[in-house]
């Protein structure tokens, strides 16, 4: 049996305002230590939300969500950005690398929030990542030298910069064009193959289907979990 | 914390213009302020030369401070007298020579005993009053600078004949007199004396220019009709600002009234601690001017990094890091705007300084005055650095407060 990594109960969010409305409505789950998931939904169904919420980015309004055995909701706001910080990476649909910094800096910045490194521990370990997922010339470029696909890769590596256990990812294929959205996605499914999780939403049911795992939402519930464990290994 | 400030360089220094500007502003306001501050103090202190250059900082006089016990009074315990005339006594400090030399053994600075009369000075059909001061010259030049203040003559031509005088040159014009001219001095007492002015002093102070004289101590003692009178003891300490506490050690070793130089002129004094308050306002003006420029730039800088705000936070850096990058933006703009601004400081107290004015009153020409220290500049830098962080507090607050799912929603 293998752990759980992240593990939801009754996880629950709701907006109230303007407009309320319950985005993510009591949600169970439960993803193993290696498991690469794949979240899909039509949109609005509230598959980001969810997503947040597991990444600690978003507080639930009622549930548990528990990350390695540990409980979240009593943390502090602190607390959390530490644990994102050390244990959670994050790729958006949207690059989101700092424009001004060139890539190697964009990936070394969470070793540098973290901490543990030395200057040049960091500086090797960032060029080890780039490298790995192929981008040894844009080391040293801005993230306005490289092309959309590149830039996502520089996006996936600062989100590995601190080794995280668990790799989040909101639509990271949804601006790319096919030859990356290939290379991206094999990048993920490497490194559910290294032990890490790996949770992704996507829209294309094509990319879903070579998950381990897929969970459909529909109106912020679970509608459909397909287990395919053995067949993806 | 070095990626803090890094990310802050990177992002003023890839916003030259921007950061241009709010350094602008804070070296305008930074350098103004020290322009302002250099005019009043420079002002402020030309104007206590003035006064303390001009007169003795501690004048001890014959007058006491209380009234002096009638016969009766001191004859037996339960008399009690009011309303009587005060008792007769001869003015004039008694044993001056022993009072002098035991302040001497005391106070930090020099001690010249003299004689102060009202006299009428005469020449051909004009009477003027004056008041005449009977010094002893070389004890004088430790407590006045009336020997610097010499137009013609010098203090120890008093010695070069009998009843020689010194006057001002306001009162040598109004009486068409000049040097080796033969005036007579009158008092109260009948008596009078002839003698030549041998000097001219001018310390572009009216009140001394026009009248006051200057004699010796002898002549003054002939005219009070009181051989051995002495009735005042200037005094000019080393340091101008102990003449309160050393005023009022004196008066109460001596009994005798005991003004310093603040207290004759507590009004004008008063007055200044008026012009302080406002010049500290002004200066506060303006550095709230320049912390108004810094506010609106931080606030526009957050403004366009909320995405680069939202995508730290999402990596788990904390907030308050994210606001301390933006802390250090505005304090190293507001280091800039203070080098510049204590460069342009600098540099308009220099230019300042190179104007001269028509002393209205005098006719003198003199530069304007203007003082600053470098304890000016620093003060200032560090105030107007405070200024900068504290006005990005709230705009750095607001914007890194932001919730990330809300930024990254709506980017995607």
């Amino acid at each position: 049996m293998s752990t759980v990594a992240v593990e939801t109960v009754g996880l629950v969010k709701r907006v109230e305002g303007a407009v309320s409305a319950t985005l993510v409505n009591g949600v169970d789950l439960k993803v193993t230590e290696g498991e690469f998931v794949a979240i899909t939904g039509p949109s609005g169904s509230g598959k980001s939300s969810l997503l947040y919420l597991l990444g600690l980015l978003d507080a639930p309004t009622e549930g548990e969500l528990i990350i390695h055995g540990q409980a979240t909701s009593r943390l502090s706001d602190t607390q959390k950005a530490q644990l994102r910080l050390s244990t959670i990476g994050f790729v958006f649909q949207f690059h989101f690398l700092l424009p001004e910094f060139r890539a190697i800096n964009n990936v070394m910045l969470p070793m540098r929030a973290l901490g543990k490194l030395s200057s040049a521990d960091m500086r090797d370990q960032g060029v080890a990542l780039l490298k790995s997922l192929g981008l040894e010339e844009a080391i040293n470029k801005l993230p306005n030298q490289l092309s959309g696909g590149q830039r996502q890769r520089v996006a996936i590596a600062r989100a590995l910069a601190n080794d995280p256990q668990i790799i989040i990812a909101d639509e990271p294929t949804g601006n790319l064009d096919s030859h990356a959205t290939d290379q991206v996605f094999s990048i993920l499914r490497d490194l559910a193959r290294q032990h890490r999780t790996v949770i992704v939403v996507t829209h294309d049911l094509g990319l879903a289907a070579r998950a381990d795992r897929t969970i459909r939402i529909v109106d912020g519930r679970i509608a459909q979990s397909a287990c395919d464990l053995t067949a993806a290994k | 914390m070095g990626f803090l400030f890094e990310i802050a360089w990177t992002h003023v220094s890839s916003r030259i213009r921007q950061t241009f500007i709010g350094v602008l502003g804070v070296a305008t306001g930074v350098g103004f302020t020290i322009m302002m501050s250099g005019l009043m103090q420079g002002g402020q202190r030309d104007f206590i030369h003035t006064l303390i250059d001009n007169m003795p900082h501690i004048t001890v006089t014959d007058e006491r401070t209380s009234v002096e016990k009638q016969p009766a009074e001191e004859a037996y315990q339960a008399a009690q007298a009011a309303n009587l005339v005060a008792v007769e006594r001869r003015s004039g400090i008694k044993n001056p020579n022993q009072v002098v030399s035991s302040l001497r053994s005391w106070i930090p600075g020099a001690i010249a005993p003299s004689i102060k009369i009202s006299a009428m000075i005469n020449v051909a059909e004009q009477h003027v009053g004056v008041s005449l001061t009977g010094i002893d010259p070389q004890q004088e030049e430790r407590v006045s600078k009336l020997a610097g203040e010499m137009r013609q003559g010098t203090i120890g031509d008093l010695y070069h004949a009998a009843n020689a005088v010194l006057i001002g040159q306001t009162l040598a014009t109004k009486l068409g007199v000049r040097v080796g001219s033969s005036v007579t001095l009158s008092t109260g007492e009948g008596v009078s004396v002839s003698g030549p002015v041998v000097g001219i002093f001018e310390f572009h102070v009216r009140d001394i220019d026009e009248g006051q004289i200057y004699a010796m101590t002898r002549t003054a003692q002939v005219l009070a009709a009181r051989p051995t009178l002495i009735n005042e003891m200037r005094v000019r300490l080393d340091d101008a600002l102990a003449a309160r506490e050393v005023a009022s050690q004196i008066e109460a070793q001596t009994g005798y009234r005991s003004i310093s130089w603040q207290e004759a002129n507590s009004d004008l004094l008063s007055a200044f601690k008026i012009r302080d308050f406002i010049m500290m306002l002004v200066m506060g003006a303006m550095l709230l001017v320049s912390t108004f420029a810094i506010y609106s730039i931080i606030s526009t800088i957050t403004n366009e990094k909320r995405h680069d705000i939202a995508i730290m936070k999402s990596l788990g850096i904390r907030e308050q890091w994210v606001q301390s990058i933006f802390i250090i933006e505005s304090i190293i703009i507001g280091f800039v705007g203070v080098i510049g601004g204590s460069a342009l400081g600098y540099f308009l107290t220099v230019s300042i300084s190179q104007i001269t004015y028509t002393n209205p009153f005098t006719g003198g020409k003199q530069p304007v005055p203007i003082y600053v220290t470098p304890t000016d500049y620093v003060a200032i830098g560090i105030l107007s650095l405070f200024c900068c962080a504290v006005a990005a507090l709230l705009p750095t607050w607001k914007a890194t407060r932001v919730h990330p799912v809300d930024i990254i929603r709506g980017a995607s």
